[in-house]
């Protein structure tokens, strides 16, 4: 029992931050059908900001705030008026392949302008343990899982409770209407590459103590969201949560009862099983488009 | 359009004529190296060893008077791009090739330098590469065959343990070393009750912690990569995992120390390669390594390094460039610090291009590796 709530706990803390990056894949895939290739590599870049400007001797929390500040610049205006704008009426598959381009060359960048290195990152609480039942729970975790809780439910108010969110949604379901009903479009669509920026950098800020700040956490960051988004449904972000959720804890559970030399094959083999079964995913809405 | 013609024919033959003469004042040595992918922190760390090198060698005229002419090629940390990057330099006439780093990449390279007989001093520690009877592969560290022994004779009369768990990472290094560890555990009459692979790159080890402690076994024994080995320390920690770790080199290294937060205190093993090793010649390199690229260098550092210098005895020694006889003449060869201090310690290299130098009993000792014991040659 002490083993299944150890590895329950853990599983829900990776989990969780698997579901604030998989947030950030619905989020743009609504509103301007963008999938985001690069969406790990935006997580792990804003850990270098971070570093970065605590090296030039800021403390943590300010450097954290440089961080995200540059993260909504660069990896949400930019990234939307630099790659996606001018892509997107193309279609997605040329938007698809840049964003590819631009993993590795946010990727390669970090490696060459930063290190090659995994670097040690500082946690939000000091790392001290909490025993339940048996299993050992670090208070890093229980962070974790909090503060991503928390940006998620503030996330489902801003777009369910407040009139800018409802807007967003309003431009996600059908931008045409949204149009003529006069919510600025495109205003709606920029929000929420920069929502999907300040998430990717509190995941960066959330998951970087953890994994070490290291230039190839982009890989299986991006995959696993990935896979939770289509899991959980592309188009509903209570879907991306629930994903998220399910890919963290089957990924320890799976490892730890049925085989740790096949684990990265079981989210594979239940994303397969989802497409052949329900296409739109767990809480995902099946989507129609006339072509 | 005359005076057009004749800058032209002019530039024309002066590149005729400066070809030869570029050619004949440098050596051409490629290096075959990860310097971006998954491998990219064991590429570079080789690359700055052997930068670090080439520029000493050509600062004193390079050998025999040619300068040393390095150009890098990435393997993308990709043994696919590897190999197209070794036929790429193959077509150009290398004397010698260094790298790459990655096991996976030498295997698929192996063939393709053998067949152009030209010698290749690589990285990888994996046991096969130096046992498919290829005559120009040769290594700059232990291959795992001869490392784990020393391991499992530590394990078997220090530890004094009478099993073993041993979690590894799913690669050709990882597989490798496990695969002889298992072999040299079985010979030794100490049980295996975990034997538990992990992917690398993996992030979270709880699982992997949860089928150890379950195994209850005397030691654990990890053969991971550096950031792996470091979240793993760090797991083992949290969950209170009482056995003694062992681990071979990289366990031990100084970036694990690092990352592991205090997690590394009280692990132990075998370390073939480290700038903690109390020989002054070694502990110099490491000074000059940081004083230059501003970062404490690995063992892959030190393969990088003594790589060059192992060209250099053997060429001066012929007193000539030939590729195939450089294979020949290093074959058995034992190269000392007194003949030549670049290597910084005494080196031999056997029929199979395997290499036989001391090494070290370590252990990590308030965030630092100590090192306990050398350990002679295995020739001794």
């Amino acid at each position: 029992m002490a083993s299944f709530i150890q590895l329950f706990a853990s599983g829900l803390a990776t989990g969780a931050i698997y579901a604030l990056i998989a947030i950030g894949f619905t989020l743009l895939w609504q509103t301007s059908q963008t999938i985001n290739f690069a969406q790990g590599e935006f997580v792990m870049l804003p850990a270098f900001f971070i570093l970065a400007a605590m090296n030039a001797g800021a403390p943590f929390w300010l450097a954290a705030l440089i961080g995200v500040a540059l993260a909504i610049v660069i990896l949400g205006l930019l990234f939307k008026i630099v790659i996606v704008d001018p892509m997107l009426r193309y279609g997605v598959l040329p938007l698809v392949i840049s964003t590819i381009a631009l993993s590795l060359f946010l990727k390669e960048s970090a490696k060459d302008f930063y290190s090659s290195q995994a670097q040690p990152f500082p946690a939000l609480v000091p790392a001290t343990d909490i025993h339940v039942f048996g299993a050992v729970i670090s208070t890093q975790s229980l962070a974790v899982l909090a503060v991503a809780v928390i940006t998620v439910v503030a996330l489902h108010v801003l777009l369910h409770n407040t009139r800018l969110g409802r807007a967003m949604q309003a431009t996600a379901q059908n931008p045409t209407l949204a149009l003529i009903l006069g919510v600025p479009v495109r205003r709606m669509v920029l929000y929420t590459f920069l929502i999907n920026a300040v998430l990717v950098a509190i995941a960066s800020i959330l998951i970087s103590p953890i994994y070490l700040a290291k230039f190839t956490n982009g890989e299986t960051l991006g995959m696993a969201a990935f896979t939770a988004a289509i899991i959980g449904g592309f188009n509903q972000v209570r879907g991306a949560i629930v994903g998220g959720i399910i890919l963290g804890i089957l990924d320890n559970l799976s490892a730890a009862y049925l085989s740790s030399q096949y684990r990265g094959a079981f989210p594979l083999l239940i994303l397969i099983a989802i497409i052949l079964l329900r296409p739109h995913g767990l809480l995902g809405r099946p989507e129609e488009r006339t072509v | 359009m005359y005076r057009s013609a004749l800058l032209a024919s002019m530039i024309v033959t002066g590149l005729g004529l400066a070809s030869p003469v570029l050619a004949q004042s440098t050596v051409y040595i490629p290096a075959i190296l990860e310097l971006s992918g998954a491998g990219a922190v064991s590429g570079t760390n080789f690359r700055d060893g052997m930068l670090l090198a080439i520029d000493e060698i050509n600062a004193k005229g390079g050998i025999l008077g040619r300068k040393i002419d390095t150009p890098l090629l990435d393997t993308q940390s990709d043994a696919g791009i590897s190999r197209a990057q070794m036929q790429k330099v193959l077509d150009n006439n290398p004397y010698v090739i260094l790298g790459p780093v990655f096991s996976g990449s030498v295997l698929v390279d192996m063939a393709l330098t053998q067949q152009a007989e030209i010698p290749e001093i690589v990285g990888g520690e994996a046991a096969t590469i130096t046992q498919k009877g290829d005559p120009y592969v040769f290594r700059t560290s232990f291959g795992q065959q001869f490392s784990m022994p020393k391991i499992a004779n530590y394990i078997r009369d220090n530890v004094k343990a009478k099993s073993v768990a041993v979690l590894w990472v799913n690669n050709d290094f990882g597989k490798g070393g496990r695969d002889n560890f298992i072999k040299e555990m079985a010979a030794r009459n100490i049980k295996v009750t975990a034997d538990i692979s992990t992917e690398s790159g993996q992030a979270d080890f709880s699982a992997d912690v949860v089928k150890i402690k379950a195994a209850n076994a005397d030691a654990i024994f990890v053969y991971l990569n550096e950031e792996e080995s470091a979240r793993f320390l760090r797991e083992a920690k949290k969950q209170g995992l009482k056995a003694p770790l062992i681990g071979e080199t990289t366990l031990l290294g100084q970036k694990v120390i690092d990352l592991a937060q205090g997690a590394a205190d009280g692990v132990r093993g075998h370390v073939g390669l480290t700038v903690d090793a109390p020989i002054p010649a070694v502990k110099e390199f490491a000074e000059r390594f940081k004083k230059r690229f501003n970062y404490v260098c690995d063992h892959n550092g030190i393969k990088g390094y003594t790589a060059v210098y192992f060209i250099k005895h053997v060429t001066e020694k012929m007193g000539k460039f030939d590729s195939k006889l450089f294979a020949q003449t290093l074959h058995g060869m034992t190269i000392t610090p007194k003949d030549e201090p670049g290597v910084l310690m005494e080196t031999t290299f056997d029929k199979n291009g395997d290499i036989d130098r001391e090494s070290f009993l370590g252990e990590v000792v308030n965030g630092s590796q100590k090192i306990v014991e050398i350990l002679p040659k295995l020739g001794k």
